[in-house]
């Protein structure tokens, strides 16, 4: 296997209606066995993945939101929010989840990988990687 | 070049599967190589042996078998997708106790971890979606 790339997993669909979140995360889960570079954007409605105390548990839909808190633990490095598509939905960074990374081998700490982007740089982010999932 | 092709829609409902055929096949004819084609979400629809399309439509179930034939690619169907969306092979219907089997020849179910590696073994993975 050649060496890690630079995975990108680009999410744009609300987390329930459909099932692509879901799906998506169930790749961001099962790549994690790979070891490689993996970083996470959210735009257009993707950004609603993000938003603290969802609950569809009257829709009997599955709550998967915490499981984005674990995604540190599955070698996830960056979390990109798109800015404009957040305030086109006028939210704000402070009503998304925080999601803490640690590096088991140097014991660095982040405390919240959720990173809000601008156009240009989220632009930036997705050409510079060299796998775009696309959900 | 090396291809890794993602399919995440059902045939005919969506054009995606006809527009990643139509990529494969120039692609495979230009003399590149597709080293896998994932089909993900309702995209493992492709790979039902049961579709039945009117006579005067294409059909695009066999015509990812018949590429697949011509050009020994190795078509996969995700395996959790499958499961919730009722595409059985000989071995899933072992294992989950079902009665009957509907996956078209040339394709197989196996997991998520098929399309991370082809991603990584590929030059480039295109994803055809809605």
């Amino acid at each position: 296997m050649p060496t890690s790339k630079k995975f990108m997993y680009l999410n744009r669909r609300a987390p329930y209606g459909t099932i692509y979140a879901w799906e998506s995360l169930e790749v961001v889960l099962i790549g994690a066995a790979f070891d490689q570079e993996v970083s996470l954007m959210f735009a257009d409605d993707g950004v609603y993945q993000l938003v603290k105390g969802s609950d569809p548990s009257e829709a009997e839909m599955k709550n998967f939101l915490a499981t984005y808190r674990t995604l540190g633990d599955y070698g996830v490095r960056h979390m990109f929010v798109h800015q404009a598509s957040l305030e086109a939905r006028g939210l704000t960074q402070a009503d998304l989840i925080e999601v803490a990374w640690e590096d088991l081998d140097t014991e660095q700490e982040v405390d919240n990988i959720v990173e809000v982007v601008d156009t240009d740089q989220a632009a930036c982010l997705i050409a510079e990687s060299e796998v775009v999932f696309s959900f | 070049m090396k291809l890794a092709i993602q399919v995440n829609e059902g045939p005919y409902q969506h054009q995606a599967s006809d527009s990643a055929y139509h990529f494969a096949k120039a692609a495979l004819e230009k003399g590149h190589e597709v080293c896998r084609v994932f089909f993900y979400h309702d995209g493992v629809y492709n790979g039902s042996r049961l579709t039945t399309p009117p006579q005067d439509d294409r059909n695009v179930v066999a015509r990812w078998v018949d590429l697949a034939e011509a050009y020994d690619l190795d078509l996969v169907l995700c395996v959790a997708a499958a499961q919730r969306r009722g595409l059985v092979d000989d071995g899933e219907a072992k294992r989950n106790a079902k009665d009957a089997t509907n996956i078209a020849p040339r394709f197989r179910i196996s997991g998520l971890g098929q399309l991370v590696e082809a991603a990584i073994l590929a030059d480039r993975l295109v994803v055809f979606g809605d």
